[in-house]
């Protein structure tokens, strides 16, 4: 398998966009021979990231490599940052407005999510500074 | 059963073709909650809900689910259906509320 790394511009408040990442992602992973289930679990986990810096923090940057040691996602953003990680990661704890809702997100399933279909989940964040969020995913 | 056959016994409006009519649908799959749906909707399945936005096709698309059918009369958003033609997934509409929509797809199958 080759080594492969992708560079994604996430922009914010535009969810007409949100999930570019994660299907570009898809598909090159298709094509480098990744196994489906780690596809699946990375492109969820990807898109669920997207959608919480669409949602929260203006857009921000995603990274992605992939090597012996699996699919490394990285989520950078600038945004507000998460003041209580622990609350942020309870299923169903959503701070997202009802606009976001009446779309089909904010059911407070983005995090948990994102920690359930990664085999390694680390969040740093920063109140005003912002979040860099990491996963990896194993091939 | 096919996409196709699935919308002739049904009546389901084609809003989109999508890449492939004759593909297979092997079951189905309510939600609305689009975080739930791209952990839960089983790949190849007809996936039924009130979504008819953008971001329903781009969840289609992770979930690898057969087509989206958009139930209870809701409209489907032009974003949607033109997201849904890029991606070549296939997007129908039901007259018919979620749970009449879901049943008779089930029994079909």
């Amino acid at each position: 398998m080759d080594i492969l790394k992708l560079e994604y511009d996430v922009p914010g408040d535009d969810f007409t966009r949100a999930g570019e990442a994660s299907s570009g992602l898809k598909k090159a992973l298709k094509k480098i021979g990744v196994n489906p289930a780690s596809i699946r679990k990375a492109a969820i986990a990807m898109y669920e990231g997207e959608i919480n810096m669409v949602i929260h923090a203006g857009g921000g940057k995603a990274t992605v490599e992939v090597g012996p040691e699996g699919i490394l996602i990285k989520l950078v953003d600038q945004g507000p940052g998460i003041p209580d990680i622990s609350l942020a990661m309870k299923e169903g704890w959503s701070t997202a407005p009802d606009t976001v809702r009446n779309l089909g997100f904010g059911a407070g399933m983005g995090l948990p999510n994102m920690k359930k279909y990664s085999d390694d989940m680390q969040i740093d964040s920063t109140v005003g500074v912002g979040t860099t969020v990491t996963m990896r995913i194993a091939i | 059963m096919t996409i196709r056959e699935m919308s002739e016994k049904l009546s389901l409006e084609i809003a989109c073709e999508g890449d492939d009519l004759e593909r297979e649908v092997t079951k189905v799959y309510c939600c609305d909650l689009l975080s739930i749906v791209m952990g839960r909707a089983p790949a190849d399945s007809a996936w039924v809900t009130v979504m008819g936005n953008i971001n329903a096709v781009a969840v289609a698309v992770l979930c690898d689910v057969s087509c989206i059918v958009v139930a209870e009369h809701m409209e489907c958003d032009a974003q949607m259906l033109q997201k849904a033609e890029t991606q070549g997934v296939t997007v129908l509409k039901s007259q018919q509320p979620i749970y009449e929509t879901a049943a008779a797809i089930g029994q079909l199958l």
